[in-house]
């Protein structure tokens, strides 16, 4: 009973602070952006502006919910649901400290790996039922780039298993207790990392929504509320792949002094804050350049990594 | 690649530069000393209108958003019966007041004029006329031009001399 309670309270809590910091994001987002080109950004509402999420939110809500009479009605409702499904799924076997997992799944990484992967849907179905060719555009390049990205998201990942033997994300994070993977696994972190740019879709790799050809890409003829869920679910996405990288790559909850949730939190932060840094540098890749740097550089490196990573550990004999 | 990581550096660093915004409400840009802004309408040292009704400021506006209607009073001055801008239609070219041959239209350095309503963009004559005399001050077109008014006949304006009676003149 005890124990039904406990994961009760831990699902629920990781619900609403997941959607609460995705949310919370728009803020930051806007605020660090602004800091990076020298200005403020929003901060009239509330102190530093934090309300500015709280108005964002009204206004979101009490927009007209506009389904266009062209579009595929069903499929056109279920697009925006799919994302933030697919990736507060994904988070369930993200071990946040030892004390705080939904489940500890022995195939956690495959786990993620698939919702991931489901997570294309959305973008996809989107862009298909909305019947407008700018977000057909969108949808099309979506499907090209999250899958020819995930190839090697996959891959770059195989190294850290390989170190730590096993799937388990809370056995990989144990397994940085010496070195974090960051190190060995330099290459493979560094592959990981702009494959969850692509696969979130942020700048620079936001071709599906690119604006100035676009549009808006998949969600142009959304608006109100399913606009709304496109939005936080890519900060859901950003916010999971920062906790990924962390758990993986970056001894997850492991650290001195400060408790295990502090640790997890300030790096997951500090990772979701190169993503906007990243959309503040860099310029928008055509679509081509995109695929051509996926699988001439990245999945070369991603397999290059793979098998010396491979190799060395056949030669400790491991 | 190492540039990319340059790039990055370079807009993190961004952060500590002084920021470019003006937060206006709280904090105003010095305005530009010929600001062209509200306009307004002004009255001669005496107190009266300077407006003649002479129509010249609405044929020069580009945008046809000055109105208005000449009238007479008792005396033989001419004032304007109602005057009319629409602010939402005005750009403040400032070419009435350039037209204007009595100082009276007058563009001010006020810019802060939104209203909630678009009718409440109209100005009428009660809302441009102000009780001063604007940028010129001393000038006072009836007591400067020899057009005859009440109180003040031909030959007796400022710098003027009396009209020649062609009857005097004997040869």
């Amino acid at each position: 009973m005890i124990e039904i309670v406990r994961h009760l309270v831990i699902i629920f809590g990781l619900l609403f602070v997941l959607t609460t910091v995705s949310a919370g994001l728009i803020w930051l987002e806007r605020r660090l952006l602004a800091l990076w080109q020298d200005r403020y950004g929003p901060n009239r509402v509330g102190p530093f502006g934090l309300l500015q999420v709280a108005a964002d939110m009204i206004k979101i809500f009490a927009k007209e919910d506009w389904i266009p009479p062209f579009a595929d009605k069903p499929v056109f409702v279920i697009a925006p649901t799919i994302i933030m499904v697919a990736t507060f799924l994904s988070f369930a076997v993200i071990p946040f400290t030892p004390g705080i997992e939904v489940v500890s799944l022995d195939i956690g990484l495959l786990f993620f790996l698939a919702m991931s992967s489901l997570g294309v849907y959305s973008v996809v179905l989107a862009g298909w039922s909305s019947d407008n060719k700018y977000s057909l555009l969108g949808g099309i390049r979506a499907a090209a780039q999250m899958l020819s990205y995930e190839v090697f998201m996959g891959l770059s990942l195989m190294g850290t298993v390989m170190l730590a033997g096993s799937f388990n994300i809370r056995d990989i994070v144990e397994a940085q207790r010496g070195l974090w993977f960051c190190i060995p696994q330099f290459f493979g972190m560094v592959v990981f990392f702009i494959a969850g740019v692509a696969e979130t879709h942020r700048l620079p790799f936001d071709l599906p929504e690119s604006e100035n050809e676009l549009v808006a890409g998949f969600h142009t003829e959304y608006s109100g509320i399913k606009f709304g869920m496109f939005f936080v679910g890519e900060y859901l996405g950003i916010t999971l792949i920062s906790a990924l990288i962390t758990a993986l790559f970056f001894g997850g909850w492991l650290g001195p002094l400060l408790p295990p949730v502090v640790w997890f939190a300030l790096k997951t932060f500090f990772f979701i804050c190169l993503f906007i840094l990243l959309r503040a540098t860099y310029p928008r890749p055509r679509y081509d350049q995109l695929m051509a740097f996926g699988w001439k550089v990245m999945l070369p490196v991603a397999l290059l990594n793979l098998v010396v990573t491979g190799g060395i550990l056949l030669a400790k004999g491991a | 690649m190492l540039s990319m990581l340059r790039a990055a550096w370079l807009v993190f660093l961004h952060m500590f530069r002084k920021r470019e915004t003006v937060q206006y409400p709280e904090e105003r840009r010095p305005l530009p000393a010929r600001w062209r802004g509200r306009i307004i309408l002004s009255r001669d040292p005496d107190g009266g209108e300077r407006c003649v009704a002479c129509y010249l400021c609405a044929a020069a506006c580009p945008v046809d958003c000055i109105s208005l209607q000449a009238t007479q009073d008792e005396s033989g001055r001419r004032y304007p019966e109602f005057f009319r801008i629409n602010f939402s239609r005005c750009i403040f070219c400032g070419f009435c007041e350039e037209a204007c041959p009595t100082y009276a239209i007058q563009l001010t350095p006020d810019y802060e004029m939104s209203e909630y309503m678009r009718h409440a963009l109209v100005y009428e004559k009660e809302d441009l006329l102000i009780s001063g005399q604007g940028k010129y001050h001393g000038y006072n077109f009836y007591r400067v031009a020899g057009m005859a008014i009440g109180g003040k006949d031909k030959g007796e304006a400022e710098n003027e001399e009396p009209p020649v009676d062609v009857r005097s003149l004997t040869l």
